[in-house]
C-alpha cells in the first residue's frame, strides 16, 4: 500500500503544480494582461481614489480638490468647495461618466502622468509620481457678481484681460454642482447624473464654449472692422440715410431698424445707435461678402479658441451667399454720390442673407468667448489674445508644465482701425444704446445686441460686449454677456437686460484692482 | 520523542510570528483598517493554538511536529483576512468574532477527540455506525424543515440557533468506513474475477461501496447542487479503493463513472452545465455569470508578486470572498509569495499526512491517514483550482482559511485523528527498545515501503 501512498503523494504534487504554474501565469506573466481587461474595475477603483492636484482661482481658493477617505472602495474623494461656482471651468470628475472641464482637459496632468518616463523612473525609486496642480486666473469676486446679476436667467458670462487672454469670469445659468456627480456614492452619482440629463434647461452644457447663438447687432464691429480695413467707409464718412429699413437687391422683405425706429448717418452713428439698415446696406453695396467673411474669420470664426477647455465649439461664419450673377450691386444714388469711386460689390443670388449676416443674423452664429474675444482685440490693439482659463500648472516639485499663452492667438485688424472702434464703442456707452455702462472712474466701450431667434418669434437674445479700463490705451478687461431668450419675457434689449449684469461684474473687476 | 513537541512549539512561534505580522500590517492598511476591538479575538486564536500544542503534549507526544503548525498559520493567516475584510463587505462585523468562537470549538474538538479516540483502532469497531453517520449526514440537509438552501446549494441543517454544514463531518465519518471495510477487504478486492474488454473487476458484489459511493455523490450533485463535495466524497472512496489494492482498474472505472454521471448531470441539470461553461469560458460574460471567477484573476493579478499589502488591496469586490473566494484576497494582498506559501502549507500538510500513513504499520490506521491527507490535499485542490480556473468552480470551503464555523470545526477533529495515527505509529508499546530491534523496525518499515 506504500507504493500507492507514495503515487498519491505524487499525484498531489503533480496537481499542485499544476496550480503552481497557473498561479505564476496569473500574477505575473498574464497579470498585464488581466490588468488592462475592460471589466477589470480594479482599476477604475484604483485611478479613482488616486491622488490628484488641484485646481485653484486667481487668489488661490480651492475650486477642486482630492480628499482621502478613512475607508471604503475609494482612498480619495473629488471636491469642489465651490459648489456650481466654477462648474463651467472645472466640470467633474465621475466615476462611470467621464469628466468634463478642466478635469477632463488637463486629466494627465492631475494625475501626475505628463511625464511617464521619469514617473516610471521616479516610482522604481520609491517615490510616487507627481500630481500637478492647475492655476486658474479665474476671480471668485467676477464670477460670483456674474452669477448673482444674471440670477435665474439662461445666460453666459466671460469676462477676460485683453491683452494676457486670461479669463477672468466664465458663468453660465443653469449651472449645476460637480459635487453629487463626482461623489464615490455611485448611487448618488448616477441619480445626480440622470437627474441633470433629465433637465430640459440641460445644465451640463457650458454654454460660454459650447453653445452658439446668433450674436445679433455684438456683430456689427465685425462688419465695422471689414469696412475700416477694406477702406470702403471710415467713422465719419460717409453718411447713410436716415430710414427705417433697407431692402436688399433681389428681395422685396425690407429689413427693418429695431423697433421700425428712424436710424442713420455716419459708421459713428450706425455703431452708436445700432442701425440696421445703415449697416445691411454698408455691407451689401460697399463691402461684400468676401472681405466681411475674411474679417470674421480673422476675428476667430471658423476657428476653435485655444482656451484650455474641451470641446470648445468654433463660432460660425457663412461664407456662401448663392452663385455668382456677373453682374455687381447697384450702391444707392445719394450714396454713391458721397465717392468718386466705384465698389463693384458681385451680386450673388442670396445676397438678401449677406445683409442679414452683416447685423449678425442668418446663419452667423457664435459662443459667448468668441465675442469677448471680438471686444478684447478692439480693446488690444487689433489682436485676439489667446484666451486661457489656466495661468499655470505646477507639479509637486515645483516645476511649471503649462503656462498661459501670452502671444496673441490672431490678428483680428490694424491697430487703426481698433483705435476707431474703440472710439466708435466709447461712444454707445456714452450716447448711444449703452448708457447703462457708464462707470466713475472707468472708460468703457461697449456694443449692445438684440438678436431675433426666429422670424416670428418676439423673444430675443440680449447681449453685450464690451471692454472697460482706466486708460482708453490700454483697457485691461473685456467681456461679454448674454442674456438667453425667453418666451415668458419676450422681447428683451441687450441694453436694458444684458448691460446691467456687464455693469456689476465689472464694478467687481474695478474693486478687484 | 519529547523534542517532537518542541520543534512543533518553536515551528508554532514562526507561524504565531507570520500571522501577527500580516495583522499587525492589515490594522496599517489603507484603504481597509482593522477595528481596535479585535485585537482580543486575534490574541484568542493565537492563545487556542498554544492550548492545541499543551493538548498534543498531554495526549499525543509523539504525534508529528509539523501539521499543527502548518494549522495554526493558516487559520491565523485566515482569521486575519476575515478580521480585514469583515470592514469592507456588508454585515459581516461579526464575522472575526464568529470565527475566533469557531476556532475554538474546534479546538475543544480536537482535544475531544484526542482524549475519547486514545487509539486509532477504537473506530475500527465502529465501521458500520461510521458509514451510517456519513451518509444520514450526507442526506441531511435535504430532509424536510431542518434542510436549509444557501446561495443555490442545499448543505445546509439548521437545528435551534445552530446552523452548520453535515457534509463537512460526513466526509469524516465516510473516511473512517472506508479505510475500515478496505483494511479487511482489500485483499478480495484485489482479485478480478470478469473482465470487461481490457479492464477486469472483482465480482460485483465487492465493488459495492464504490457504486454507493457514485450513488452518494450524485445524489450530492444533484439533490444538493453541492459539486464540490460531489467530488470530493467520489474522489476518496475511488483513490482509497486504489491505495488499498493497488489496481488502477478502480481508478479508470471510477473516472468514467464519474465523467458520465457528470456529463448526464450537466445535460440534465442547468447549474452543473453553467459551472463547465463559466469554467471554459470566464471572459464571455464577465459582468455576470463569469463574474466571480473574472473578479478573482483580477484580484490575483492585482497582487503580483508581492502583493498590494494586507488592507491595501480590494479584495473584497469579490463574491463570497470571506469564504470560497478567500484564496485570492490572500492572493491579491500577499501576492504570488502570499498564494504560492498557501500551496506550500497544504502540500506540507499533506505530506506530512502521507508520511504518518507510511509510517503506520496497522491497516486501518495507514488507510485512514492516507484518507485524511487525501481529503486535505484534494480539498484545498479543488477549491484553489476553481478559483484560479484549473477546474470548474465548486463552493466548498479552503479548509482552515475560509470563514465558516461546520468547516473549521470538522477539519480540527480530521487532524485531530491524523495526529493520533501518527502518535500511535512512533508510539507502539510492542516495539522494543534494543539496537537489533531497532533495525528489525527499520527493516519492516521498508518491507512496508514496497509493500502491495
Amino acid at each position: 500500500m506504500n507504493k500507492q501512498i507514495i503515487r498519491l503523494g505524487a499525484g498531489l504534487m503533480v496537481a499542485y503544480l499544476v496550480l503552481f504554474l497557473q498561479l505564476n501565469n496569473i500574477q505575473v506573466f498574464g497579470a498585464e494582461e488581466l490588468r488592462q481587461n475592460p471589466s477589470n474595475g480594479r482599476v477604475l477603483i484604483e485611478d479613482f481614489g488616486a491622488p490628484r492636484g488641484e485646481i485653484r482661482a486667481a487668489d488661490g481658493t480651492v475650486l477642486a480638490r482630492s480628499v482621502e477617505q478613512e475607508d471604503g472602495l475609494f482612498t480619495r474623494q473629488r471636491e469642489y468647495p465651490t459648489g456650481e461656482l466654477f462648474a463651467e471651468v472645472t466640470g467633474f470628475f465621475s466615476l462611470d461618466a467621464g469628466s468634463d472641464g478642466l478635469e477632463e482637459q488637463w486629466d494627465d496632468e492631475l494625475r501626475g502622468e505628463q511625464n511617464e518616463l521619469s514617473d516610471g523612473l521616479r516610482e522604481l525609486l520609491g517615490g510616487e509620481s507627481t500630481t500637478a496642480d492647475i492655476e486658474t486666473s479665474l476671480s471668485i469676486s467676477m464670477q460670483e457678481a456674474a452669477r448673482d446679476a444674471l440670477g435665474d436667467r439662461r445666460g453666459s458670462v466671460v469676462a477676460l484681460d485683453p491683452q494676457s487672454g486670461e479669463v477672468l469670469t466664465m458663468w453660465s445659468w443653469p449651472s449645476y454642482d460637480p459635487n453629487p456627480l463626482s461623489s464615490i456614492n455611485s448611487s448618488v452619482a448616477t441619480s445626480a447624473r440622470q437627474a441633470l440629463l433629465a433637465d430640459p434647461l440641460n445644465p451640463l452644457l457650458p454654454r460660454t464654449t459650447r453653445e452658439l447663438f446668433f450674436p445679433g447687432s455684438t456683430f456689427k464691429i465685425v462688419t465695422a472692422a471689414a469696412a475700416l480695413e477694406a477702406g470702403v467707409a471710415e467713422l465719419d464718412t460717409p453718411v447713410f440715410e436716415t430710414t427705417t429699413s433697407y431692402t436688399p437687391p433681389l428681395t422685396t422683405n425690407p429689413l427693418s431698424n429695431f423697433g421700425d425706429g428712424q436710424c442713420g448717418g455716419t459708421l459713428s452713428d450706425l455703431i452708436r445707435r445700432s442701425c440696421n439698415a445703415g449697416v445691411a446696406q454698408l455691407a451689401v453695396e460697399l463691402l461684400g461678402a468676401e472681405a466681411l467673411v475674411d474679417t470674421a474669420e480673422n476675428f476667430g470664426f471658423g476657428a476653435v479658441p485655444p482656451v484650455g477647455l474641451p470641446n470648445v465649439e468654433a463660432s460660425v461664419m457663412p461664407s456662401d451667399f448663392g452663385a455668382d450673377l456677373g453682374t455687381t450691386v447697384e450702391v444707392s444714388p445719394d450714396l454713391a454720390a458721397q465717392f468718386d469711386r466705384s465698389f463693384d460689390v458681385p451680386l450673388t443670388d442670396d445676397i438678401p442673407s449677406l445683409a442679414q449676416s452683416a447685423i449678425g443674423q442668418f446663419e452667423v452664429k457664435a459662443t459667448p468667448l468668441q465675442m469677448a474675444l471680438i471686444a478684447a482685440a478692439v480693446a488690444n490693439d487689433g489682436e485676439v489674445p489667446s484666451p486661457s482659463v489656466v495661468s499655470r500648472i505646477i507639479d509637486s516639485e515645483g516645476s511649471v508644465l503649462h503656462q498661459s499663452d501670452l502671444d496673441p492667438w490672431r490678428r483680428a485688424m490694424s491697430r487703426e482701425t481698433s483705435l476707431e472702434l474703440r472710439d466708435a464703442m466709447v461712444g454707445v456707452v456714452l450716447d448711444g444704446t449703452a448708457t447703462g455702462l457708464q462707470m466713475p472712474g472707468l472708460v468703457v466701450g461697449a456694443k449692445t445686441g438684440t438678436a431675433q431667434i426666429g422670424a416670428d418669434i418676439e423673444s430675443t437674445h440680449a447681449w453685450v460686449i464690451a471692454f472697460a479700463g482706466t486708460d482708453l490705451d490700454r483697457p485691461s478687461v473685456a467681456i461679454a454677456v448674454l442674456v438667453e431668450a425667453d418666451d415668458a419675457v419676450g422681447e428683451q434689449t441687450g441694453g436694458r437686460v444684458a448691460g446691467p449684469v456687464a455693469r456689476e461684474v465689472l464694478s467687481a473687476w474695478q474693486r478687484d484692482q | 520523542m519529547r523534542s517532537r513537541r518542541n520543534h512543533e512549539l518553536a515551528l508554532l512561534a514562526v507561524a504565531a510570528g507570520i500571522t501577527a505580522g500580516a495583522y499587525a500590517l492589515a490594522t496599517l492598511g489603507r484603504t481597509a483598517t482593522i477595528p481596535a476591538d479585535l485585537l482580543p479575538f486575534f490574541g484568542v486564536v493565537l492563545g487556542l493554538l498554544l492550548i492545541a500544542h499543551l493538548v498534543l503534549r498531554r495526549f499525543a507526544p509523539q504525534a508529528d511536529p509539523t501539521i499543527l503548525p502548518v494549522v495554526a498559520l493558516l487559520n491565523g493567516l485566515g482569521y486575519v483576512f476575515i478580521a480585514r475584510l469583515a470592514n469592507d463587505i456588508d454585515d459581516a462585523a461579526a464575522l472575526p468574532g464568529q470565527q475566533a468562537t469557531w476556532t475554538a470549538v474546534g479546538i475543544a474538538a480536537f482535544t475531544a477527540t484526542l482524549i475519547f479516540v486514545p487509539r486509532i483502532k477504537v473506530l475500527d469497531k465502529y465501521r458500520y455506525l461510521a458509514a451510517l453517520a456519513g451518509l444520514g449526514l450526507l442526506i441531511m440537509p435535504l430532509l424536510p424543515v431542518i434542510g436549509r438552501e444557501f446561495n443555490g446549494a442545499r448543505i445546509w441543517v439548521s437545528i435551534g440557533p445552530v446552523n452548520f454544514q453535515p457534509g463537512e463531518f460526513a466526509k469524516i465519518a465516510l473516511a473512517v468506513f472506508v479505510a475500515s471495510y478496505l483494511a479487511e477487504k482489500r485483499e478480495i478486492l484485489q482479485v478480478a474475477r470478469f473482465s470487461i474488454g481490457p479492464f477486469s473487476l472483482p465480482e460485483p458484489k465487492h465493488l459495492a461501496p464504490v457504486m454507493a459511493a457514485w450513488g452518494a455523490s450524485l445524489v450530492v450533485m444533484i439533490a444538493e447542487k453541492d459539486l464540490g463535495s460531489s467530488l470530493l466524497i467520489f474522489l476518496l472512496v475511488v483513490v482509497m479503493l486504489w491505495v488499498a489494492t493497488a489496481r488502477a482498474s478502480y481508478l479508470v472505472t471510477g473516472v468514467i463513472l464519474f465523467i458520465a454521471g457528470g456529463w448526464a448531470a450537466s445535460r440534465r441539470f442547468g447549474h452543473v452545465q453553467d459551472r463547465l461553461d463559466i469554467w471554459l469560458n470566464p471572459f464571455a460574460d464577465p459582468d455576470g455569470a463569469g463574474f466571480q471567477p473574472v473578479e478573482a484573476s483580477f484580484a490575483l493579478a492585482n497582487g503580483g508578486l508581492t502583493g498590494t499589502g494586507p488592507g491595501r488591496g480590494e479584495p473584497f469586490l469579490i463574491p463570497e470572498v470571506e469564504t470560497d473566494f478567500i484564496f485570492a484576497a490572500i492572493g491579491e494582498e500577499l501576492g504570488l509569495v502570499g498564494s504560492v506559501g498557501i500551496l506550500v502549507a497544504f502540500v506540507v500538510m499533506v505530506t506530512s499526512g502521507l508520511r504518518i500513513a507510511i509510517g503506520t504499520r496497522d491497516d486501518f490506521g495507514k488507510l485512514l491517514a492516507a484518507a485524511l491527507s487525501g481529503l486535505i490535499g484534494i480539498q484545498a485542490f479543488i477549491i484553489i483550482g476553481g478559483v484560479i480556473r484549473v477546474v470548474p468552480l465548486t463552493g466548498i470551503t479552503l479548509p482552515f482559511v475560509s470563514y465558516g464555523g461546520s468547516s473549521l470545526v470538522a477539519n480540527y477533529v480530521l487532524i485531530a485523528l491524523l495526529l493520533r495515527i501518527s502518535h500511535d505509529g512512533a508510539s507502539r508499546p510492542d516495539i522494543p527498545v534494543s539496537v537489533d530491534d531497532m533495525e528489525q523496525l527499520s527493516d519492516e518499515v521498508l518491507e512496508g515501503a514496497v509493500d502491495e
